[in-house]
C-alpha cells in the first residue's frame, strides 16, 4: 500500500526518482514476492490442467473456471457457504453487540465475562471441535439427551444433511463471538459519556432510545470493521467441516472443496481456479461492504 | 415556560471515602444567573450533575418549581444541558440535532421509526410543529444558516451555538451549563459572554452556569456561589463578593490582578498595625494576634507616608497600568498597584498609602472581621 502510494506521487518526486526508487525497494520486493508474484502464479496454475508432481502441462484456458460451474461439489459447497455465512454474520455480529453491552454495563464482573466469552478465540478449533462432537452426539450427548427429556426424538446434528450447515454455522458463531465482543466493547469505551448525558437530558428516557440516539450510530464504524471480518471468517471456514464431517452428508464448503482438489486429489490447476474464484468472492464482499456502509458510519 | 426556582437543601455526595460536598443549601430564584464557581475538584461541576440528575446525592433533596426531582429521570426535569464538549451528536446534522430533545418528547418511539412511523397519526402535525420551532431556535443563535451540515463541519464557536440552541429549542424550566465557553478562543469568549448574557436577558429563563473563571462569573451573574472543598463559602451578588469577600479564600479567588494581602497585627485594644504602622482600623478586641490585610490594587496609591515599596516593574494596559512593588521588610511579598495610565509614576522606591474604608481584614482563621475606623488613612 506505501509502496504503492510512493511511486505514483507524480513531479516533485520524479527528480528524486533514484534515490525514493531505492526507498521503496524493501516494501515493493516484499510485497512481489510475498503477494503479488504468488498470486501470479495461482492465476496462472488456474489456466492449465497441471497435477501436483506431473512432468508435462497444458493451457487450458478457461476450461478450469467452466467445469466450476458444472461441478456439483463446487456448487453444493458454494450454497454451503453461502448459508453458512448468512447464519453466521448477522448472529456473529448482533449476538456479540448484545454480549458486549451487556458486559460493558458490569463493573466488577466485567472482567471474568471478557475472559469467559474470549476463551473459544484462543482455543484451538481442531481441539474444541472434539468436544462438540461429544456434546451434539445422537446417543452420547447432552444436547441430545435434553431433547430426549423433552420427549422428541434425538437428532443426529453432524449427519443430518438439513442440519449440518445450520448446525456447523452455530460452531462458527461460538467461536466468532469472543472477539467480536471485544472489539465492540472497545468501541462502547471509545463513546463519549457527555453524549449518553445529553441524550438522557434530551428526554431519552428509555435504554432503547439512548442505544439508537447514540450508542449504535457511535458505533458504525466498529460495526462496519465487525461486520467484514465476519464475513471474511465465514467464508473461510473450513477446520469444523475437516474434523466434524469430512465433507460427508453433502457437506462441503469452499475452501474444503478447494482442499480436496488440491491436496487429496493433487489437482493443482482446478484448485487454483477455485481458489482464484473463491478470492474474488471474499474481494467483491468486503469492498462492496466497505463502500456502501463506509458513508454511512464516519461523520 | 415560566422560569422556575430551584432548591438545594443539605445536598451531600461522596465517592468512595471522599466526600465531594459537604452540605449544600442553595436557593436559586426563579431567572437568576447563578454561577457555580471555583477551582478544578470543589464539587460544582458534581453539584450541577446532582441537579441534573446524571448523579444521585447521597443525602438532600432537590426541588424544581417547589416540586421534589431528587430521584426523577434527567428526561423528566426538564431542564437542559450545555456541556463543554458540547455534545452534539455526530451523525446528525444540526436540524436534527437541535430537533431531538422536541422528537423525543413529544413523538412516540414507533412515530420515531424511520419507515413505520409514518403509519402513526399525528406525525406529519408534530413534525411540522417541530421544525418550525427548531428554525425559530436557530435564527435566535443566528445558526439558520448551518442547519444542514453536520458538527463535524462547524467551528468551535459555531458547535457552541447548536449546543445552546439544543437547550433552548424545547423551553426548559432551567438551564444548566458546565463550562460551556472553556473551548473557545479567549476574543470569541468575551463575545459568547455578552451573548450568553443577552440570552439571558431575553428569556428570562433560569441559568445555572458553572465555571472556573472568576471573571466569567463576575460578568455575567445575578449571583455567584463560590465552592470550595464541597462547600458555598459565600453566595452573594458579584459587587458584594468584590466589596465583602467573606474569607481569604474569597478575596483571593476574585479580581484581577489578585488582591494584595499583607501580614498585619491586631493588638489587645483592637487597634490595626501593619508592622508597627498605624492604620487606623480598629477589629474586635477578642480577635487580637496575628490577621491579614487585604487591599485591592485600586485602592492602593502613591503617597506622601506609609509603607516604603521598591517599584519592580510597571505593565501597560491600555487605560490602566499595574504596577509591582516589593514592600521593605517583606523581601518575598509583592503588591500590585492599579492606577490610571495619566498618573504619574517615580522609579526607585515610594511610599503606599490606602484608605483604611477600602481594607479587607480577616483574622487567623482566614474569616472577615468587621471593623471600625479611628480616623482616616494614617498608614
Amino acid at each position: 500500500m506505501s509502496a504503492a502510494l510512493a511511486t505514483a506521487r507524480p513531479a516533485r518526486a520524479r527528480r528524486r526518482f533514484g534515490p525514493g526508487l531505492l526507498f521503496v525497494a524493501p516494501a515493493v520486493l516484499l510485497l512481489l514476492a510475498i503477494y503479488i508474484l504468488p498470486l501470479l502464479t495461482l492465476a496462472g496454475f488456474s489456466l492449465t490442467d497441471y497435477r501436483l508432481g506431473a512432468i508435462s502441462t497444458r493451457f487450458t484456458g478457461l476450461a478450469n473456471f467452466e467445469r466450476a460451474f458444472g461441478d456439483p461439489v463446487f456448487l453444493r459447497a458454494l450454497k454451503n457457504t453461502v448459508i453458512y455465512a448468512l447464519i453466521v454474520i448477522p448472529l456473529g455480529v448482533g449476538l456479540a453487540l448484545g454480549i458486549a453491552l451487556l458486559v460493558h454495563g458490569r463493573t466488577r464482573s466485567r472482567g471474568f465475562w471478557e475472559i469467559a466469552y474470549f476463551l473459544p478465540v484462543t482455543a484451538t478449533l481442531v481441539a474444541m471441535a472434539t468436544v462438540w462432537q461429544f456434546v451434539l452426539h445422537p446417543s452420547l450427548g447432552p444436547v441430545n439427551a435434553a431433547i430426549r427429556w423433552f420427549g422428541a426424538e434425538p437428532m443426529s446434528f453432524l449427519a443430518n444433511p438439513v442440519l449440518i450447515i445450520p448446525t456447523l454455522a452455530m460452531i462458527g458463531v461460538w467461536q466468532v463471538l469472543g472477539f467480536n465482543m471485544v472489539l465492540f466493547l472497545a468501541g462502547l469505551t471509545g463513546i463519549p459519556r457527555d453524549l449518553h448525558e445529553a441524550a438522557r437530558l434530551d428526554g431519552a428516557k428509555n435504554p432503547i432510545d439512548r442505544f439508537l440516539t447514540v450508542t449504535w450510530p457511535m458505533l458504525g464504524p466498529t460495526t462496519m470493521f465487525v461486520a467484514v471480518t465476519t464475513s471474511i471468517s465465514a467464508f473461510k471456514v473450513f477446520e469444523t467441516v475437516a474434523v466434524l464431517t469430512k465433507g460427508r452428508s453433502g457437506s462441503e464448503v469452499l475452501l474444503y472443496a478447494i482442499y480436496l482438489e488440491g491436496f487429496e486429489y493433487a489437482e493443482t490447476g482446478y484448485a487454483a481456479a477455485l481458489t482464484l474464484l473463491f478470492l474474488c468472492i471474499v474481494l467483491l464482499l468486503s469492498i462492496g461492504q466497505t463502500l456502501h456502509l463506509d458513508k454511512k458510519v464516519h461523520y | 415556560m415560566t422560569p422556575q426556582s430551584l432548591d438545594l437543601s443539605g445536598i451531600g455526595k461522596s465517592f468512595g471515602a471522599t466526600d465531594v460536598l459537604g452540605h449544600i443549601d442553595l436557593a436559586i430564584r426563579p431567572g437568576e444567573f447563578l454561577s457555580l464557581v471555583g477551582m478544578s475538584g470543589c464539587g460544582k461541576s458534581t453539584l450541577l450533575r446532582i441537579i441534573a440528575g446524571l448523579e444521585t446525592p447521597d443525602r438532600g433533596t432537590v426541588q424544581i418549581g417547589g416540586r421534589d426531582v431528587t430521584t426523577l429521570d434527567p428526561a423528566d426535569r426538564n431542564l437542559a444541558m450545555v456541556f463543554q464538549s458540547y455534545a452534539l451528536y455526530p451523525h446528525m446534522t444540526v436540524r436534527q440535532n437541535i430537533a431531538t430533545p422536541l422528537r423525543m418528547r413529544r413523538m412516540s418511539i414507533w412515530g420515531r421509526l424511520p419507515l413505520l412511523g409514518a403509519l402513526v397519526p399525528g406525525r406529519a402535525a408534530a413534525l411540522r410543529d417541530i421544525a418550525a420551532e427548531v428554525q425559530r431556535a436557530a435564527e435566535t443563535l443566528q445558526i439558520a444558516h448551518l442547519l444542514d451540515r453536520r458538527p463535524a463541519e462547524l467551528s468551535g464557536g459555531q458547535r457552541q451555538r447548536v449546543a445552546l440552541a439544543r437547550a433552548l429549542v424545547r423551553q426548559p424550566a432551567a438551564f444548566l451549563m458546565d463550562e460551556p465557553l472553556s473551548n473557545l478562543d479567549a476574543k470569541l469568549r468575551a463575545h459568547m459572554r455578552e451573548e450568553l448574557a443577552a440570552l439571558h436577558r431575553r428569556l428570562g429563563a433560569t441559568f445555572i452556569y458553572v465555571t472556573h473563571d472568576q471573571v466569567e462569573a463576575m460578568t455575567m451573574s445575578d449571583r455567584i456561589a463560590l465552592m470550595e472543598a464541597g462547600r458555598i463559602l459565600q453566595l452573594g451578588t458579584p459587587a458584594e463578593l468584590y466589596e465583602r469577600p467573606a474569607s481569604l479564600t474569597v478575596a483571593r479567588f476574585i479580581g484581577t490582578p489578585t488582591i494584595n494581602l499583607l501580614p498585619a497585627e491586631i493588638d489587645a485594644t483592637g487597634r490595626v498595625t501593619l508592622q508597627g504602622l498605624e492604620t487606623g482600623i480598629i477589629a474586635p478586641a477578642q480577635a487580637a494576634g496575628a490577621a491579614t490585610l487585604g487591599l485591592r490594587p485600586e485602592d492602593l496609591r502613591i503617597a506622601r507616608t506609609g509603607i516604603r515599596a521598591q517599584i519592580e516593574r510597571a505593565e501597560h494596559h491600555g487605560a490602566d497600568r499595574y504596577v509591582t512593588l516589593r514592600p521593605e521588610g517583606h523581601p518575598d511579598l509583592r503588591l500590585t498597584l492599579r492606577q490610571p495610565i495619566s498618573d504619574e509614576i517615580g522609579t526607585g522606591s515610594v511610599t503606599l498609602s490606602f484608605s483604611g474604608a477600602r481594607a479587607h481584614l480577616f483574622g487567623a482563621d482566614g474569616a472577615r472581621l468587621d471593623c471600625r475606623f479611628a480616623e482616616r488613612v494614617s498608614a
